[in-house]
């Protein structure tokens, strides 16, 4: 539809401006789209996929209810006011006689209206403690853990599970089981940052030198984008992770996959070729959980790259041409980015993809 | 008749209070009302800059994916879009309007400290345009209008562009709080004989608790901008948490002058309100005294919200709830004056003119504004919203319409006195107008946006995240103020030449700036006067008029007390002179080569004592003069 739109301006053709125009009101006038038909996961605060955003969802519902109702009464007695006092010019009287009865009216009402806005305003701050507390209540018992790393401009995620003991580590893709919690422990080593998911919940900033506690539980499967919500410099834009929530067999599935070794190519092949390119020019900065390649935690762990759905923190689809874009010239698709451009001829790029792929 | 005694005498008085003519009168001027105009465009001047940035922004966001704007630009359009609203526009606008407007509403001659006055202009000007410069070298800052550490460390912005950027928050602070200063001192010392603090006009009370305000807030953002400064420049760690500094510290210092900075430009444009709603009501307003108690106890509150702009940080739940309680509650005195207003508005008789349009403009948008405020103080809501665009749209709400909006209605109101002439009413409907339709459409879709997810501060968004068809929408909308604000320009220009001709009362309004002539002379009073009302102007004359005695051949005022404004003395103001503009300079110099040096700040500060020195240096004719005239009592 936007590109339709951005034709249409372009063309400056008067009669396609008009229509994009009316479709655009029509659009927003139309609900909104459900999160299962956008491609890139939901990221919306009124679709609430777990039980804390529907909480929020569910105050935000009230308050807008009172809010809407204070808007027409207030702008509507102003409008009464202006429609029905009576027109006066530069040349009329002023009115400055000793304040009588009507003065008193007025003063009354003034203080009535007064009142009626103290009572909306304690009900507004009622209806906040007792959502706060619905949200501190979210039980947590055999809750995932999962440590969270703001870098810019990427998220770093290590995965332990008290129930099965499963430790693994992730990079801008987590996964949850549906209907149980996950206590998410966040750092940041350089700048803030701020974890967003506004289907699961509302955001908590990743501070320097502190540690931040969120909890999270998604209620209903699916693919929930979220963003960095604290303006972290150059890439803050493109500083976006998925959360994909699956059902519980799933996501069992999913874990355990992640915490398999990476494979060993067969020796000889265009893998091993590739393998050997990865440790040549990426494992100074990425880790594979196989040895030969180390620990390095500078960029991404890559370990299970291949079972992710995005590169580059949610920027391009993990796609073999992105991924061999963004191998050769990361710089000038995300600048200021820490990966440098990669030289690599033809033929290593073509057994490094390979390997890449192999990495499920 | 006049006799040619009294036409000697108010020449005399004239060249008394007159500023130099030529070079030196642009370089030496005191005169409130000089130093005023040159305040005033400026600040408009940086309103139309940051609002072709603002242009800038939503160009590129008008479609996903775009690269109009690199992310490198985009942050340094931003920061700049934000930084100029806020600090070179939003608040010294207002303490602009409040310099010219302040002595003639208390009928007072002069501000007080009028040199200090033009002191405080030459900083504001030369901090504002270092800005720029530093900008269009591509050296602007790009860490948003609030410069989060450790963002703003030197570790993560080496170049120079946040040095320039709080360098210029030392400029405006050292300039908002030297007229602070003045303002505080002109309101309680200055008012003419008989203006108790019962007869004063709102928009005097908004002022005056500005400007306490404003001694109040702006210390804590002289400490973080300093510490920022030190710590990029010196390495003092304050904001370094590996070394023990503190990351949040940042964030309550600035929020602690930030959030009652919301009412530094709110509070004023209040009195524009109440003002004009009087006028052209054609009554008092009701319930004076709720009004003012209503001003001091915004002042107050608005101390005690500022963690409202953290609540996603890791701060204890208990204590944000207090602080959404003190959120809320900050409502109601904003409420209690718009139930004023509205009562004022239902008994009087209305003279429906374009100042009152953008009034009734201002209930609408401002009650909007508010009450998504309201959501914003919830602690829930906010995990959601904050740093949305909801949160956008709602900070344009409050400021455009809290602010700018009465903005207008207030030069509209006022610009006969500055000029002479009236505004076309034609064109100033149109641009009420345009204005208002063009302000909702740009604004009210980002409420949208940010329910539906879109961060603010993203150069760019993706196609298929559903927000392509609102963000257009809004752009479209900033174009059409951007026209509306090119229809008051044109106004401006021609009615300064060739509109109607005011008069002194263009619109019998009450309050004593509209006794005098437009433009007001020099002196602004030729006697000064003795008030009896709220509404001088309004009431029968009543006997005594007015003071008699000052002296035409010096700059000489009369001090009152404060509650009563009892006589209490003479004065003498000083003349003018070039000091406060060199000092400025030398000032400035300071400023700018303490980016690049530490040393700068022992070198640079001779200049700055040598000028301060020349500054107060006493001359002997004047101290003897004053001795000569000293009466006992």
């Amino acid at each position: 539809m936007s590109d339709y739109y951005a034709a249409a301006i372009i063309r400056g053709n008067a009669r396609h401006v008009a229509l994009a125009i009316a479709c655009l009101l029509l659009e927003t006038a139309a609900p909104l789209p459900s999160h299962a038909q956008t491609a890139i996961g939901a990221q919306n605060a009124v679709h609430p996929g777990g039980i804390q955003a529907a909480h929020i969802l569910q105050l935000w519902n009230g308050t807008l209810a009172l809010c809407l109702l204070v808007f027409v009464a207030v702008l509507g007695a102003c409008l009464i006011a202006v429609w029905r006092a009576p027109r006066g010019t530069g040349t009329t009287e002023p009115d400055v006689g000793a304040p009588g009865a009507r003065e008193q009216r007025l003063l009354r009402a003034v203080r009535w209206s007064a009142i009626f806005a103290a009572a909306g305003l304690i009900s507004l701050l009622a209806g906040n403690i007792f959502t706060g507390r619905a949200l501190a209540e979210l039980p947590a018992e055999n809750a995932l853990r999962i440590e969270l790393h703001g870098h810019s401009w990427w998220w770093e995620a290590r995965y332990h599970d008290p129930l099965t003991a499963q430790r693994f580590a992730t990079a801008n893709e987590l996964h949850l089981p549906v209907g149980r919690a996950a206590i998410i422990t966040m750092h940041s080593d350089d700048v803030i940052h701020s974890l967003w998911v506004p289907n699961l919940h509302g955001k908590l900033d990743l501070i320097p030198g502190r540690t931040t506690e969120i909890r999270l539980r998604a209620d209903h499967a699916g693919l929930y984008r979220g963003q960095c919500a604290e303006f972290c410099g150059l890439q803050h834009t493109m500083m976006a992770l998925l959360v994909v929530a699956d059902p519980p067999t799933e996501y069992a599935r999913w874990a355990e996959r992640q915490t398999r070794q990476a494979p060993q190519p067969p020796g000889g092949s265009i893998v091993q070729h590739g393998q050997q390119i990865f440790l040549h020019q990426c494992a100074q900065c990425h880790a594979i959980n196989t040895p030969p390649a180390g620990a390095a935690t500078i960029g991404p762990d890559l370990t299970h790259l291949a079972s992710r759905q995005t590169i580059a923190a949610g920027m391009l689809p993990n796609k073999r041409g992105y991924l061999a874009g963004w191998i050769v010239d990361a710089p000038s698709i995300k600048p200021g980015v820490q990966m440098p451009a990669i030289k690599l001829a033809p033929d290593d790029l073509q057994a490094l993809l390979a390997y890449l792929e192999t990495l499920l | 008749m006049k006799t040619k005694a009294v036409i000697d005498d108010l020449a005399e008085l004239e060249t008394t209070w007159a500023d130099p003519p030529g070079w030196m009168g642009v370089i030496s001027a005191v005169n409130h009302k000089t130093i005023s105009c040159r305040f005033m465009v400026a600040t408009f001047a940086f309103f139309v800059a940051g609002g072709l940035l603002a242009l800038l922004i939503r160009l590129q966001l008008a479609l996903p994916s775009a690269t109009f704007l690199s992310a490198e630009k985009y942050n340094q359009i931003f920061t700049m879009h934000g930084t100029t609203m806020m600090f070179l526009f939003a608040v010294p606008v207002m303490q602009a309007i409040a310099i010219y407007l302040v002595p003639l509403m208390i009928g007072a001659r002069s501000v007080a400290f009028p040199r200090m006055n033009a002191f405080a202009f030459w900083i504001f000007l030369f901090g504002g345009v270092m800005l720029y410069v530093a900008f269009f070298f591509d050296r602007g800052p790009d860490t948003g209008w609030f410069a989060y550490v450790p963002l703003s460390s030197f570790k993560y912005s080496p170049g120079k562009g946040v040095d320039f950027w709080a360098q210029m928050i030392t400029f405006t602070e050292v300039s908002a709080m030297m007229e602070a200063i003045v303002l505080i001192t002109t309101i309680l010392k200055m008012r003419a004989p008989g203006m108790s603090l019962a007869r004063m006009p709102l928009f005097v009370w908004g002022v005056l608790v500005t400007s306490v305000m404003v001694l109040f807030a702006l210390p804590a953002v002289v400490l973080a901008s300093t510490a920022l400064i030190t710590d990029r420049l010196v390495d003092t760690r304050f904001y370094a948490p590996e070394h023990g500094g503190d990351v949040l510290l940042w964030q309550h210092l600035f929020w602690f002058f930030g959030h009652p900075e919301v009412y530094l430009i709110f509070i004023p444009p209040l009195g524009f309100i109440s003002s004009i709603v009087a006028t052209f009501a054609r009554r008092p307003i009701v319930g004076y005294r709720a009004m003012v108690i209503a001003l001091i106890a915004t002042g107050f509150l608005a101390f005690g919200l500022w963690v409202h702009h953290m609540f996603a940080t890791d701060l204890p739940p208990l204590g944000k709830i207090f602080f959404t309680a003190a959120s809320l509650m900050i409502a109601l005195p904003t409420a209690v004056q718009i139930f004023c207003w509205i009562a004022t508005l239902w008994s009087g008789r209305l003279w429906l003119r374009t100042p009152l349009l953008f009034i009734l403009g201002f209930f609408a948008i401002l009650l909007l504004g508010g009450l998504t405020g309201l959501m914003l103080a919830s602690v829930p809501l906010d995990l959601q919203l904050h740093d949305t665009y909801f949160v956008v749209a709602h900070l344009h709400y409050v400021l455009l319409g809290g602010a700018v909006f009465p903005l207008f209605g207030a030069f509209y109101y006022w610009f006969p006195k500055f000029t002479g002439r009236m505004l076309s009413e034609t064109l100033g409907r149109w641009q009420f107008g345009l204005f208002f339709i063009a302000f909702n459409v740009a604004f009210f879709p980002m409420h949208i946006l940010g329910l539906q997810g879109m961060p603010r501060r993203v150069y760019t968004y993706p196609a298929d995240a559903g927000w392509t068809g609102l963000n257009l929408l809004s752009s479209i909308g900033a174009l059409g103020i951007a026209v509306s604000v090119l229809l008051f320009i044109i106004n401006v220009m021609r009615s300064w030449r060739g509109g109607a001709l005011a008069g002194a009362d263009p619109w019998s309004a009450g309050t004593l700036e509209w006794s005098v002539a437009s433009p007001p002379p020099s002196a602004n009073f030729n006697v000064v006067p003795v008030v009896h009302a709220l509404d001088p102007l309004w009431e029968p004359p009543a006997s005594p008029s007015h003071v008699t005695g000052l002296s035409t051949r010096y700059r000489e005022i009369l001090i009152t007390s404060i509650v009563d404004a009892d006589l209490d003395h003479r004065l003498w103001l000083p003349a003018s002179t070039p000091w406060p503009f060199i000092a400025a300079i030398a000032t400035t110099i300071l400023f700018i080569g303490s980016i690049f040096s530490p040393w700068a700040v022992v070198w640079a500060m001779l200049p700055v004592a040598a000028a301060c020195t020349l500054w107060f240096w006493p001359e002997r004719g004047m101290t003897e003069q004053r001795a000569a005239t000293e009466v006992a009592p």
